[in-house]
C-alpha cells in the first residue's frame, strides 16, 4: 500500500463533513437544500453535493454539506455526522463515519443490532412517530421527516433557526399551511435534540463572513444566464440530464429579461427539437442567418451532433454547444459525473476535425464563459463547446457574485455589411482570409451580390465545388491554422506556483477545487508542486511551457482513458513520458484524498 | 455537386417583371443532373415562380439536403442565399433558419430518399411546427447517386432497373403529411408546369409548411417498364384531382379572374394569410379541399384504385406558424439590437439577490 496523507478533518468549528442518506422522491432535496443555504447565509463557506440517481422514486439517494472555513469545496470522504434516513443503504451508510463521529436515525424503529459499531455515537430521534402524531396527511408525514431532521440538525449542528425560519417564510410565502407545516416540524426536531442531548456537538457552525459577495447556484443556471447577457435569441435542444436545467433556465430568465416591454413579444425563441440531430442542425441554421444561437446537451447529444458539427466547421459557421457531461459510454450513468468527453467534442465527426473547447470549473465561470464562447464562434466561424459537467452543472455552488461589464460588446467577428458587398468587384466566401486565417461571410438576406453556396461537400477557396485535391487541400489547410490561431483566444490557464515545487499537477474543470486541497496537504507534507488548470482548447504556449518546466506532471481528470493526457500528447510537443496520470472516473466528485492518492503512488 | 457556369444570355424581348428582371436572372448554374431528368423540369417551374412572383432574389433562401434533388438549388436562382446541408437535416436547418430570420423566403428541395428514410423525423417535425417555408420532394422512388436503390416512397410491386421488385409498403409523403396535421398539401408532376406552377405561388403565400410532392422521373435508374415512378406511368395514372389557381392580394385578382378560361364556376377559394386567393377551378364532386378527413377518405380511395390524384389537395390558413406559436416579433429576431437583448448589470446585481 502507497503512504497516504489523511485529508484535514477536524472537530472544530465550521469544519467538518454532514452526509444524508435518504430515499429519492420523499422531498428530501428540498430539506437538504435549505440547511446548505441557512449555512450559506451564516456566512459560512460551504458546498453540498447531491449524488442522486436516475429514478423518479424509491432509489437511494445521498447529499453531502462540506462546510470549510479555509473554504475548501471538494467532497469530503470522512463524515462527521451521518443522517441515515435510508434502511436500504444503511450497511454502507454507518461504516462511512468516521471514529468518534455521529449517526442520527429514525429511533421509531430499531437499529439492526449487528451493524453495531462502538466507535461511534448514535443520535436516535423518532421522527416518523413525531410526525405521525402532529400531522394526518399521509404525504405530509413522509415529507415532514425531513423537515424534523433539518431541526434536529439546526440544534445539533448550531444553524442558526432564525435563518432557517426566514427562509421558509421566504419559501413559502402565499402557501401558508405548507409553511406552518414545515416550521411545525423543524420546531419538533429542534426541540427534541435540544432536550435529549447535549447540544451542539464538538463541531458546529459558527457564524462567519466569507460569503458577503458570494452567491448561491449551480452551473447550469449560470450558464443560461450567460447565454441570455451574451445576446442568445435562438436556443434549440432535446431534453437530456443532466443538461435540462440549462434550458429550463434560459426560458426562464427569457420571460424576466426578453418579452418586448412594449410588444409583449418574446426577442427570443427556444425550440425543443425532434432528436439531438434536429437540435444542432436549428442551431447551425440560425447561427448562419446571423443569430447568436446555442444548445445544450450531454455525451449521447454529442454523439448525435457529431454529423453536423462536421458541417458547421467545413462550412464555417458559428455554434455554441453546452455540454454537462455525464458518466458514459452509450446511455452510462445520467446522474454521475465525469469528464469523459474531451476526445468525441475536440475531434467531433469524421474527417479532419478540430474543434474548440472551453473548461469552465465552476458556475461562476459558466456564465463568464457563455459569452466568450459566442464572440469565439462567431469570430471563428466555427463550433465552439463549452464542457460542463453533472458535478459544476447540477449542485449549488458558493461563487463570488457575477458580474457584467457593460461595456462589452459581442464579437460577431468578419460580417459583411450591405455596402461593403456593394464595393466588392465578387464576393468570394473563403477567399480574403484575415491574420487568423478567418474569412469574411456574408448573411441571407443582405444583397444578392453577397449570396454563395453553404456546402459541406468538397470547396475551394471561393466556395465553389471541387473534387481537385490542390482546392480542397488549401482550405483543409487553412481550417487547421485558423484553429491553431484561436489557441490564443481560449481562456487562458490558471497557474499556481509554490516555491521548491518538484513537479507539476495539471488538470481542468470541476477538479479544481480537490487538486487546489490535495496541493495544500502536499505541501504541508513537505511535497510542493506547480498546479496549472487548463481552460480552453486548443492548448496555448505558455500550458506547452509549463509542462517543458517540470521533469514530470500529473494530469488529473475524471475518465477511464487519460483523455486530457491524450489530448496533450497529440497536440503538444511535449513527450508522453513526462504525463503521469490520476484518473477518478466512478461517477462522484472528485475528493482531494482521491488525487493524493494517486499521486503518491506514483511518486518513487 | 460539380457546378457549370451558365452564359447569360440576356434577349432584348425578354419580359421584365415588377422588379425589372427577367426570367434569366433567376436562373442558377448549369444543371449536371442527367439529361431528362424530371427534377430539371420543376427546377424551371420554380424559377417562373420566382419570376412571376417577383421575389427579391436576395430574400429567397435556398435550402436542401443531400441527393440528386438536394443539388438542384444550384441551378436556380443564383443570387439567394442557398445551404446545402446534410443528409435528411434540411428541415432541422431550416427551422433554425426560420426562427432567426422569418423575413426570408424559404424554399426547401428535397428528394424521397432524403425526406421519407433519412430525414422523415426532421420533416414530420418540420411539419408540426408549421415552419413557414415552401418544401418540395422531387420523388422518384430510387436512389439515383448510389445508383438504382428503392427508396422509401416505391410502391409495392414496383420493379428495380434489374427486375427486382419492391415488397415493403410505401410512405405516401401526401398521406403522411395530412397525418402529421401540415397546412397545404399538394402533388404535381414534374412535367405537369402548368400545374405545378399556380401551386408553388399558393404555397410562398401559405402561413406555415407548404409541401408539394412532385413526381419527379429518374431517366437512369427508375423509367423502365415495371415502375411505378416512369414518365410514361406517372402520365398514364396521373389523375388532376383538383385544378387552382392562385390570385395575387387585392386590385389584380378582377384582372385574373378575367383571364381564367371560363371553369370558374362556382369556385371553392381559400384567402391566403397574405391576402390572396387560392380558387380552386375545377373539383370532384364534394370534395373540400379544407376539410382533412374528406380529403384523405378521397385520396385513399382514388389511390386504391391505382390512380395518382394531383392538384392542392389540401389547405388550412387557420393554423398558427412556428413564430406564432412561440410569440416572436414580426420582424426578425436578427434585427434586434445588442443592447436590446442584454439585461445589463443593474438587472443583474438585482437578480442575484435571488440567489443568496
Amino acid at each position: 500500500m502507497p503512504p497516504t496523507v489523511e485529508p484535514r478533518t477536524s472537530t472544530r468549528v465550521n469544519d467538518f463533513a454532514v452526509k444524508l442518506a435518504n430515499v429519492n422522491g420523499t422531498g428530501s432535496a428540498s430539506a437538504n437544500g435549505l440547511l446548505m443555504q441557512a449555512m450559506f447565509r451564516m456566512g459560512v463557506p460551504v458546498t453540498g453535493k447531491n449524488l442522486f440517481p436516475s429514478n423518479i422514486q424509491g432509489l437511494p439517494t445521498w447529499y453531502e454539506i462540506r462546510v470549510s472555513k479555509d473554504g475548501y469545496n471538494a467532497r469530503a470522504l470522512d463524515y462527521d455526522l451521518m443522517v441515515a434516513m435510508n434502511s436500504q443503504t444503511y450497511a454502507r451508510d454507518v461504516k462511512e463515519v468516521r471514529t468518534g463521529g455521529y449517526l442520527l436515525f429514525d429511533s421509531s424503529w430499531p437499529l439492526d443490532p449487528d451493524l453495531n459499531r462502538d466507535d461511534i455515537h448514535f443520535i436516535g430521534i423518532p421522527l416518523a412517530e413525531m410526525c405521525n402524531i402532529h400531522f394526518n396527511d399521509p404525504r405530509e408525514r413522509i415529507l415532514m421527516k425531513n423537515v424534523a431532521y433539518a431541526g434536529a440538525l439546526c440544534a445539533l449542528i448550531k444553524v442558526d433557526m432564525k435563518v432557517v425560519e426566514d427562509l421558509l417564510m421566504e419559501k413559502y410565502s402565499g402557501k401558508e399551511k405548507m409553511r406552518v407545516s414545515n416550521q411545525t416540524a423543524l420546531k419538533l426536531g429542534y426541540d427534541y435534540a435540544t432536550k435529549h442531548f447535549d447540544c451542539p456537538l464538538p463541531f458546529h457552525l459558527d457564524q462567519m463572513n466569507a460569503n458577503a459577495d458570494k452567491i448561491l447556484i449551480d452551473g447550469n443556471t449560470a450558464l443560461a444566464l450567460g447565454c441570455v447577457f451574451a445576446g442568445a435569441t435562438v436556443a434549440a435542444w432535446y431534453p437530456i440530464t443532466p443538461s435540462t436545467s440549462v434550458m429550463d433556465a434560459f426560458k426562464g430568465f427569457c420571460e424576466q429579461f426578453r418579452k418586448d416591454p412594449e410588444t409583449k413579444r418574446n426577442n427570443y425563441c427556444i425550440l425543443q427539437a425532434e432528436d439531438e440531430l434536429a437540435a444542432i442542425g436549428m442551431v447551425i441554421g440560425a447561427s448562419w442567418n446571423g443569430a447568436r444561437a446555442f444548445t445544450s446537451t450531454s455525451g449521447p447529444g454529442i454523439s448525435l451532433m457529431n454529423e453536423l458539427l462536421g458541417l458547421a466547421y467545413y462550412a464555417e459557421i458559428p455554434a455554441v454547444i453546452i455540454d454537462v457531461q455525464r458518466v458514459g459510454p452509450s446511455t452510462g450513468m445520467p446522474t454521475r459525473t465525469q469528464q469523459g468527453d474531451l476526445m468525441i467534442c475536440a475531434y467531433a465527426s469524421h474527417g479532419d476535425t478540430k474543434h474548440i473547447l472551453l473548461f469552465p470549473a465552476n458556475p461562476h465561470e459558466c456564465f463568464d464563459f457563455a459569452a466568450k464562447a459566442f464572440d469565439l464562434a462567431e469570430y471563428f466561424q466555427t463550433p465552439v463547446m463549452i464542457l460542463s459537467d453533472l458535478d459544476i452543472g447540477m449542485n449549488d455552488w458558493v461563487v463570488p457574485r457575477l458580474n457584467w461589464d457593460d461595456s462589452y460588446q459581442p464579437n460577431r467577428g468578419l460580417v459583411l455589411t450591405k455596402e461593403q458587398i456593394e464595393e466588392l468587384p465578387k464576393f468570394q466566401r473563403y477567399f480574403n482570409h484575415d491574420e487568423n486565417f478567418v474569412a469574411a461571410r456574408t448573411l441571407p438576406g443582405v444583397h444578392s451580390k453577397g449570396s454563395y453556396f453553404v456546402r459541406g461537400s468538397g470547396h475551394n477557396k471561393f466556395g465553389g465545388y471541387t473534387e481537385i485535391p490542390d482546392e480542397y487541400q488549401e482550405v483543409v489547410d487553412r481550417l487547421l491554422l485558423k484553429h491553431k490561431a484561436s489557441a490564443k483566444f481560449v481562456p487562458e490557464p490558471i497557474i499556481q506556483k509554490r516555491a521548491g515545487a518538484k513537479f507539476g499537477v495539471l488538470t481542468l474543470g470541476g477538479c479544481d477545487g480537490a487538486v487546489r486541497e490535495a496541493l495544500d496537504l502536499l505541501e504541508d507534507r513537505g511535497m510542493p508542486a506547480d498546479y496549472m488548470r487548463v481552460r480552453g482548447f486548443p492548448f496555448s504556449d505558455e500550458v506547452v511551457q509549463f509542462l517543458e518546466d517540470h521533469p514530470y506532471t500529473f494530469v488529473v481528470e475524471q475518465n477511464r482513458d487519460a483523455q486530457l493526457r491524450s489530448l496533450l500528447m497529440m497536440e503538444t510537443p511535449v513527450s508522453k513520458d513526462k504525463l503521469r496520470s490520476v484518473l477518478v472516473y466512478g461517477g462522484f466528485p472528485l475528493s482531494a484524498r482521491h488525487v493524493i492518492e494517486g499521486i503518491l503512488s506514483q511518486l518513487t | 455537386m460539380p457546378s457549370i457556369a451558365k452564359p447569360i444570355a440576356q434577349h432584348p424581348s425578354l419580359k421584365k417583371n415588377n422588379l425589372g428582371l427577367t426570367v434569366r436572372d433567376y436562373e442558377g448554374t448549369m444543371s449536371t443532373l442527367c439529361a431528362g431528368c424530371g427534377h430539371d423540369s420543376i427546377t424551371a417551374a420554380i424559377v417562373r415562380t420566382f419570376w412571376e412572383l417577383s421575389t427579391p432574389p436576395h430574400m429567397i433562401a435556398k435550402m436542401s439536403g443531400i441527393g440528386c434533388s438536394s443539388k438542384t438549388p444550384t441551378y436556380f436562382v443564383s443570387g439567394a442565399h442557398g445551404f446545402n446541408s446534410a443528409h435528411g437535416r434540411m428541415p432541422a436547418i431550416v427551422t433554425g433558419a426560420n426562427a432567426a430570420n422569418r423575413e426570408l423566403i424559404y424554399i426547401g428541395v428535397s428528394g424521397d430518399g432524403d425526406s421519407l428514410s433519412i430525414g422523415l423525423g426532421h420533416l414530420s417535425h418540420a411539419i408540426r411546427r408549421n415552419v413557414r417555408m415552401v418544401y418540395v420532394i422531387e420523388n422518384n422512388g430510387v436512389y439515383g447517386l448510389t445508383k438504382g436503390q428503392f427508396s422509401a416512397s416505391a410502391d409495392i410491386g414496383s420493379k428495380s432497373k434489374r427486375g427486382e421488385a419492391n415488397r415493403m409498403s410505401p410512405i405516401d409523403p401526401v398521406m403522411l403529411a395530412l397525418s402529421l396535421g401540415a397546412t397545404f398539401v399538394a402533388r404535381s408532376f414534374s412535367g405537369d408546369k402548368e400545374q405545378l406552377v399556380p401551386i408553388l405561388k399558393a404555397a410562398f403565400s401559405h402561413r406555415g409548411l407548404a409541401l408539394i410532392d412532385v413526381v419527379s422521373p429518374c431517366v437512369t435508374f427508375n423509367d423502365h417498364v415495371g415502375s411505378t415512378k416512369s414518365y410514361l406511368y406517372s402520365r398514364q395514372h396521373q389523375y388532376k384531382a383538383t385544378e387552382s389557381d392562385f390570385v395575387p392580394p387585392a386590385s389584380e385578382i378582377v384582372a385574373h379572374i378575367g383571364s381564367a378560361n371560363g371553369h370558374i364556376s362556382e369556385a371553392t377559394s381559400v384567402t391566403m394569410h397574405d391576402g390572396s386567393v387560392v380558387k380552386f377551378r375545377a373539383l370532384p364532386d364534394g370534395y373540400d379541399p379544407t376539410d382533412r378527413q374528406k380529403v384523405f377518405s378521397y385520396l385513399q380511395e382514388r389511390q386504391g384504385k391505382g390512380e395518382v390524384p394531383t392538384g392542392l389537395l389540401y389547405l388550412d390558413e387557420s393554423v398558427s406558424d412556428v413564430h406564432e406559436l412561440n410569440n416572436t416579433p414580426d420582424s426578425a429576431l436578427t434585427s434586434i439590437p445588442f443592447e436590446k437583448l442584454c439585461p445589463g448589470n443593474a438587472e443583474l446585481q438585482k437578480m442575484l439577490e435571488d440567489f443568496r
